[in-house]
């Protein structure tokens, strides 16, 4: 009980500096250009901690633990593609995208293209990308609130919407600038004292009954354990034969009492109870390995999940360049050289942040065996410290962790409501600022009614799916829109459709498969491997055939694009378009004498 | 919308933000007080570059060209690098059992190792095409 007290009262915490700061970062916004890109006068390190703040979401906060409990050092492929995603975002796109003086990416694929139509194609799939991302934050802000204080799930998303849509109503992204940067530095000590205090706990008790990850057999509890299967149905895979005590429906069978479990997959129906003696082997989730031996060594899963992983890495490294919450941020900052240093200064913040969910995931292995029965294994950080530590400083150290969880739904969710809040109000609205404040509370609408409608599955996992999206749509047009003076309209919205539609076809099959029994292969539950290279195939091959369609002026912009900041060819699309009458002037009087100046 | 208007601009956005060149204007005003010093080559030299002549759009491609063979150069180097780590535990299972200080090797290369590297070769691409520009700006200059 006093454990929820603590928790809650961090989580209030956290929503009340998010409020301030949001506040202070919002009194002085006002027009359109502030709301969309904040003025584009954000320095690149505290643009560079908005953007790590905004990015390490839930599924990197509690995912990335989570699925290294379940599958091992395989999943640390997340963190390392996650990272590498800014890489390919500094090598490509940062600084001629923040130069093209775009503000949102539909505004640059037109400026690009000289093409409304395919404005209208981007617009669609970055609202696609937006909700795709929104809906599992705030699925797992329900799963977080449940796991600490047993509220209903609906409350967590819920709230987190609340307090996004009130913040951005505010002041857009000048108010979320200031709540992101902090919500880093936040979460990097949520992470990181629990881990310090952990593994020192760790490092004195040692085993304390818990079986080393040295023995190589299957995964046993350390305790006897009562279960019960939450909302999902759950095929578990048993590879040493067990007797446990049972009441609920097995394989569609109703069973009560001491049953004996052989080898084999078993299919548990929601409510089930199982209770396991101390020392029985844990049956575990269908699809991650059993024995400890597998889950301490790469690549065990043969060559399905080496597909996998390849799939993986080409959909995180691609992929987030094409993320619309992502680039928004680069828009923000003053020229594209800042642009650059954001992107460097991004990878050294997530370098910092990814060490500690590896230790935790190691950690949970050790001492919460039982999440692998469910596969609820995103509760792990939010379970571990009050198993390691039955006490006070449990209960403080898990506070802390549940503060870090809430502040990781909070940034995340905000980018994304300002960037999809950014797009539907500047392309299907006439994008005032009245205009963007309604897209605000219509977007949180959506994305919380789709949370509450659509079958809850990792978070990191969900999130994998719109990397695959955004590598397979937006990382392409930017790509070859950058670099290739060949690109026409024609080209790039087929590739959008084709790359965008296999990934969504993909999306849905496999959303299907997950009700009737998780049997898509590999290459559907992670298409990028194909549908990335697709999506470029498509739009190189189609430009070539409209070659006519190039626009005239492609040199220009390309010279816009990648002109040294210095020589002063940067126009603000944003001004032009929304900006008051003194903006307007001073910007054609900066053009009439940018041609002088050098410096 | 007939085939051909679909693939123009707006007219009135577009060349606001395309500016004077994307008219074409046939004069420019130049205002005295800027042109100070050696900077009436510069002057021509940006003029040529908005205006695209064919000296300027050269200028243009070969720094297009460099910025993105050192971009190519680095993504490649670190695509293939992460490519291989797979196919290498998968073909040679034994790697799992070697161990630094108690901890599996895999467990090291994929958990630690990466975020150092992935910022060094950020750390390099950084000073290149920060490079290439200040090249550029003084070629202009010049």
């Amino acid at each position: 009980m006093n454990a929820t007290i603590y928790s809650l009262s961090a989580i209030v915490a956290v929503a009340a500096v998010t409020f301030l700061l949001g506040y202070v970062g919002s009194r002085k916004a006002n027009t359109t250009p502030d709301f969309l890109v904040a003025r584009r006068a954000i320095p690149a390190t505290r643009n560079a901690a908005a953007i790590s703040g905004e990015y390490l979401s839930a599924a990197s906060f509690l995912g990335v633990a989570g699925l290294v409990l379940k599958d091992g050092v395989d999943a640390l492929w997340y963190p390392v593609g996650f990272t590498a995603g800014y890489l390919a975002l500094l090598l490509f796109v940062a600084a001629p995208l923040r130069r093209s003086g775009a503000y949102t990416l539909p505004d640059f694929a037109e400026a690009r293209l000289g093409s409304v139509n395919v404005r209208h194609f981007s617009t669609f799939f970055v609202v696609c990308i937006g909700v795709l991302y929104l809906v599992p934050q705030l699925q797992s802000a329900g799963l977080t609130l449940t796991t600490i204080t047993g509220l209903p799930a609906w409350f967590g998303g819920l709230i987190v919407t609340a307090i996004v849509v009130v913040n951005v109503l505010g002041g857009g992204m000048r108010a979320i600038t200031l709540v992101q940067a902090f919500q880093y530095w936040g979460k990097l000590f949520a992470i990181a004292a629990p881990t310090f205090v952990l593994f020192v706990v760790f490092l004195a008790s040692p085993d304390r009954g818990t079986q080393p990850l040295s023995d190589d057999g299957v995964v046993r509890f350390p305790q006897a354990e009562k279960i019960t299967v939450a909302e999902q149905v759950v095929k578990v895979r048993v590879d040493e034969p067990l007797r446990l005590k049972v009441s609920g429906r097995i394989d569609g069978r109703n069973a009560d009492g001491s049953v004996y479990w052989s080898r084999g997959v078993y299919e548990l129906s929601p409510g089930t109870t199982l209770e396991f003696t101390a020392g029985s082997p844990v049956p575990v989730v269908e699809g991650s390995p059993t024995t400890n031996r597998d889950w301490s060594r790469p690549q065990t899963g043969g060559i399905s999940e080496l597909i996998r992983t390849y799939s993986l890495i080409f959909a995180t490294f691609l992929g987030t360049m094409g993320l619309p919450h992502v680039l928004v941020r680069f828009y923000t900052n003053p020229d594209g050289k800042a642009a650059r240093r954001t992107a460097l200064h991004v990878l050294y913040l997530l370098g910092l942040f990814y060490i500690f969910p590896t230790v935790l995931g190691v950690l949970s292995k050790l001492y919460l065996p039982q999440l692998l029965v469910n596969g609820n294994t995103d509760a792990a950080v939010l379970m571990l410290p009050e198993t390691m530590l039955p006490n006070l400083g449990g209960q403080i150290v898990g506070a802390i962790v549940a503060a870090g969880a809430f502040a990781a739904f909070l940034s995340t969710s905000s980018g994304l409501v300002v960037s999809v809040a950014g797009v539907v109000s500047t392309d299907i609205m006439p994008g005032k600022v009245r205009d963007f404040r309604w897209a605000t509370v219509f977007t949180g609408l959506v994305a919380i009614g789709l949370a509450l409608l659509l079958p809850r599955s990792d978070a990191s996992l969900t999130v994998a799916m719109s990397f695959a999206l955004a590598a397979s749509t937006f990382c392409p047009l930017l790509v070859l829109g950058i670099w290739w003076r060949g690109l026409t309209w024609v080209g790039a919205v087929c590739g959008l459709v084709v790359g965008g539609g296999l990934v969504i076809t993909a999306q849905v099959v496999s959303v299907v498969s997950s009700y009737t029994g998780r049997w898509a292969p590999a290459f559907i539950t992670q298409p990028a491997l194909i549908t990335v290279p697709v999506a470029f195939i498509i739009m190189i091959v189609v430009s070539k055939a409209t070659r006519r369609r190039v626009p005239a002026d492609v040199s220009q912009i390309l010279l816009r694009l990648h002109a040294p900041d210095p020589l002063g060819f940067i126009q603000d699309r944003s001004i032009a378009r929304f900006g008051t009458a003194e903006e307007k002037a001073r910007l054609a009087d900066d053009k009439r004498r940018g041609a002088g100046r050098t410096r | 919308m007939s085939r051909h208007d679909a693939g123009k601009p707006e007219p009135p956005a577009r060349e606001a933000w395309l500016g004077e060149q994307g008219s074409r204007p046939r004069r420019r005003r130049v205002v005295l007080a800027d042109s100070t010093k050696k900077s009436g080559k510069a002057l021509r030299t940006i003029i040529e570059l908005e205006e695209q002549t064919s000296v300027g759009e050269k200028l243009v491609r070969d720094l297009i060209r460099q910025q993105l063979k050192s971009a190519f150069g680095l993504a490649f180097a670190v695509l293939i690098g992460m490519c291989l780590l797979p196919i290498t535990f998968y073909l040679v299972p034994s790697i799992g059992e070697l161990k630094i200080l108690g901890i599996p090797i895999p467990w090291l290369v994929l958990g630690l190792a990466p975020f150092p590297i992935l910022y060094g070769v950020g750390w390099i691409f950084r000073r290149q095409a920060e490079r290439h520009e200040r090249d550029f700006v003084n070629m202009v200059d010049r």
